[in-house]
């Protein structure tokens, strides 16, 4: 009992994270019906960006407050991406856009290969550790989970309560009627795929605080998203943060009860089962 | 749409340029680059007629070697290896590149002169494997047919070490292997490939007649290991032996090579409660179990993991690497010498330990590991085995390696000579190390075991460190 609920609370952390990094998939399906298969390449980047601005090699600055750099360098790069990339084929069919941001990820890997190389790289940074009863947190982990969240209410308030995240809202509901209202829908939908990459990152930047890392390691995160955009909901960022909760609280359980390596194969059975039985998702898709 | 066209192929071709771009083999250094130039040039001209008489992939740079022996003049030998200049294996098989260079470099000052007077110099051709396997196949093969080795030295690890023993037999060419400890490579019929490293099979148990001799009370083991080919032989003939001196294995269980997340593992270890923890895979991976063990505050008496404590890199981890026992091939302390050679009735050959840790030091400045001092080592049974044969003709070489046993700074070498398992290192012997702290309260790695070994005593339990 004691393991289950030590796995369960390392799993659930790891979640909020997941989720985080799903936020950011799925609020550019959302709003612009892209599947972004750059996701895994960005998240990686933000690893590197944690790496460089807070690494021993680096500029030493504190990873916490190297996440703020990190999210205005995700912003500005996803406006780039969107309109080098995404902008002229966003009315074509989806095929086009998928073949468009996978050559995004292709040349963000082969650049990042050989400038970065595949050789793992790891921020030695530790905040110590919480113990509860027969559960022991660590601090690195407990304070991503904790950012998440706040990341996660910090959209919230932006979609909810801000002229720019009605207008994101607007886009995405009916982008011809917006448009109408007077909503400059390229813009806004720069700005979407600017915050998409920008959570992508966060949680990139994030997972390197206690995780190793190379430039081809946002791939697993990238699969991970899928999956739980999937159960959360296409294009709904609340379902995506509860999707994440739920597959790390299976990642916290599964080993429990069965060989680590089988995690991955239970996900996917997960994936199958809820693309068939309810394929909107746990909480229905967002527009 | 035409636009959109247009935009889709630019893309395309970007990609196809990354793709090309990144799998195109690079030659390691531009010295190395226009060697291989020079030594390329006589060994195509050669090869053309080789193919047309018989199209065996000989190496074609064998022949004027053998010409110029007649004539007492100096030949040039070509040694092909790939390192792992990027990728998992990059740590350790930097070492093993350090310590070949070295060879080479102290080699060539002089050269092997023969009996006939010819004076044996070497060169070295060499590409980043990435490490990969996939890569390493074709690599030893262009090493071969291109670039004319005449001896192949192996990549860093037992799964790229496989893949090019198999390449190095197919072409006839001698491999002295280093980092490379998996039993299996050697049980395939190989007649070519000789091991320098102690086989996996002996790599772990030290670490368990340690564990015996600090707790002879200690009753369970937990095994959490790579699930990589040396890793899982070397677990395996521990786990055989740990229950065949009346351990419980309480766990056992691989994790992936890329995994990064080890609390699943950490989580059950804590719940199997085991007197020790054994096992990793290698440098990345063992590192991070280290450290994510010693963030967890997980209760563990004795942990004792392959590859990574013997890395010097291991210190970084601060005091999570405080008490991790490792086995290794070699240590500095090592006490190899003319008179421990003399008492065992073998040869001495080659510089002594503390000769091969100055130049070493002088080269790189930084203490070499076991992987450096495996790379020296491969030169050195391939210097000797030359020296011995009298001749740089393979047939003649590989039956004085057939016929090595010596000690050299890096310990004893003999390799089997059974179809069995031919080129199985027999002779030499692991030594197991422990991160400790001196007066100073800075890291330093002690040999812990065997006793007669010892530059200090181990400490144990873990728990008892403050």
């Amino acid at each position: 009992m004691e393991q289950l609920i030590a796995s369960l609370a390392d799993g659930l952390l790891l979640g909020f994270v997941y989720g985080l990094a799903a936020m950011g998939l799925t609020l550019i399906f959302g709003v612009m019906d892209v599947i972004n298969l750059a996701h895994g390449p960005i998240i990686a980047l933000g690893m590197f960006a944690m790496f460089f601005i807070s690494g021993a090699t680096g500029m030493g600055l504190n990873p916490y407050l190297a996440l703020v750099i990190i999210a205005i360098l995700g912003l500005l790069f996803g406006v780039c991406i969107y309109f080098i990339a995404v902008h002229r084929v966003l009315n074509a069919p989806h095929l086009s856009s998928l073949l468009s941001t996978f050559s995004v990820n292709m040349m963000i890997i082969g650049v990042g290969t050989a400038i970065l190389t595949t050789t793992p790289r790891n921020l030695v940074f530790s905040i110590g550790s919480i113990s509860l009863g027969p559960v022991t947190l660590l601090g690195t982990r407990l304070v991503a989970a904790l950012i998440a969240i706040l990341v996660a209410a910090l959209l919230y308030l932006f979609l909810y309560r801000t002229q720019p995240g009605k207008a994101i809202r607007a886009v995405s509901n009916n982008r011809a009627a917006a448009e109408l209202m007077g909503i400059p829908s390229t813009q806004t939908l720069a700005l979407s795929f600017g915050i998409g990459t920008m959570l992508a990152s966060i949680a990139g930047g994030l997972i390197a605080t206690f995780f190793s890392f190379t430039i081809l390691a946002g791939g697993v995160y990238e699969l991970k998203s899928f999956v739980i955009v999937v159960l959360g909901g296409l294009g709904n960022p609340t379902g995506a943060l509860l999707g994440g909760l739920i597959l790390g609280g299976l990642e916290g359980i599964a080993p429990v009860f069965m060989p680590v390596s089988w995690v991955p194969v239970i996900e996917f059975v997960l994936f199958v089962v809820i693309l068939m039985v309810r394929p909107t998702g746990l909480m229905g898709g967002g527009r | 749409m035409k636009r959109l066209s247009l935009f889709v192929m630019l893309l395309a071709l970007i990609f196809t340029a990354v793709q090309c771009g990144g799998s195109a083999p690079a030659p390691a250094a531009p010295a190395q680059e226009e060697a291989k130039e020079e030594a390329a040039a006589p060994a195509q001209e050669e090869a053309a007629p080789a193919e047309e008489a018989a199209a065996e992939p000989e190496v074609a740079s064998e022949e004027p070697a053998a010409e110029e022996a007649m004539t007492g003049e100096e030949t040039v030998v070509t040694i092909g290896y790939t390192a792992s200049k990027t990728g998992s294996q990059e740590v350790p098989s930097r070492g093993q590149t350090h310590g070949l260079e070295l060879w080479l470099d102290q080699i060539n000052q002089n050269g092997i002169t023969l009996a006939d007077g010819t004076v044996v110099k070497f060169q070295a051709v060499t590409y980043d494997d990435e490490s990969a396997k996939e890569r390493v196949q074709s690599l030893y093969t262009t090493l071969v047919e291109q670039d004319g080795a005449n001896f192949l030295i192996s990549p860093y690890s037992s799964g790229l070490t496989d893949a090019a023993a198999v390449i190095a037999e197919t072409y006839g060419t001698t491999m002295i292997t280093t980092g490379a400890a998996s039993d299996d490579t050697y049980k395939k019929g190989l007649t070519l490939v000789y091991q320098l490293y102690t086989p996996a099979s002996r790599y772990l148990t030290g670490a368990i007649d340690l564990l015996a001799s600090l707790n002879p009370d200690a009753k369970k083991i937990a095994f959490v290991y790579e699930n990589a080919k040396f890793s899982t032989d070397v677990v395996s003939a521990a786990q055989e032996y740990a229950e065949s001196k009346g351990y419980e294995v309480v766990l056992s269980e691989g994790y992936d090579s890329e995994a990064t997340d080890f609390a699943p593992f950490i989580n059950k270890i804590a719940a199997a409660e085991p007197d020790a923890v054994m096992g990793g895979g290698h440098f990345n991976d063992g590192s991070t179990f280290a450290r994510q063990l010693h963030e967890k505050e997980t209760s563990v008496e004795f942990l004792a993991l392959l590859v990574a404590p013997p890395e010097l890199d291991f210190a970084e981890l601060g005091d999570a690497a405080l008490g991790v026992v490792g086995p290794s091939q070699w240590e500095p302390q090592a006490n190899y010498t003319q008179e421990a050679a003399d008492a065992a009735g073998v040869e001495w050959y080659g510089p002594t330990v503390a000769d091969f840790v100055s130049a070493y030091q002088d080269k790189y400045g930084e203490e070499p590991g076991y992987h450096a001092a495996g790379g020296f080592a491969s030169g050195l049974v391939l210097q000797q085995a030359i020296e011995a044969a009298g001749s740089v003709d393979p047939d003649a070489v590989r039956a004085a390696l057939d016929g090595t046993n010596i000690m050299t700074f890096y310990g004893n070498v003999q390799f089997n000579t059974t179809p069995e398992a031919h080129g199985l290192q027999e002779a030499h012997e692991m030594v197991y190390v422990q991160w400790q702290k001196d007066a100073d309260g800075n890291l330093v790695k002690q040999v812990v075991w065997p006793v007669e070994g010892q530059s200090a005593e181990p400490i144990y339990p873990l728990a008892q460190i403050p």
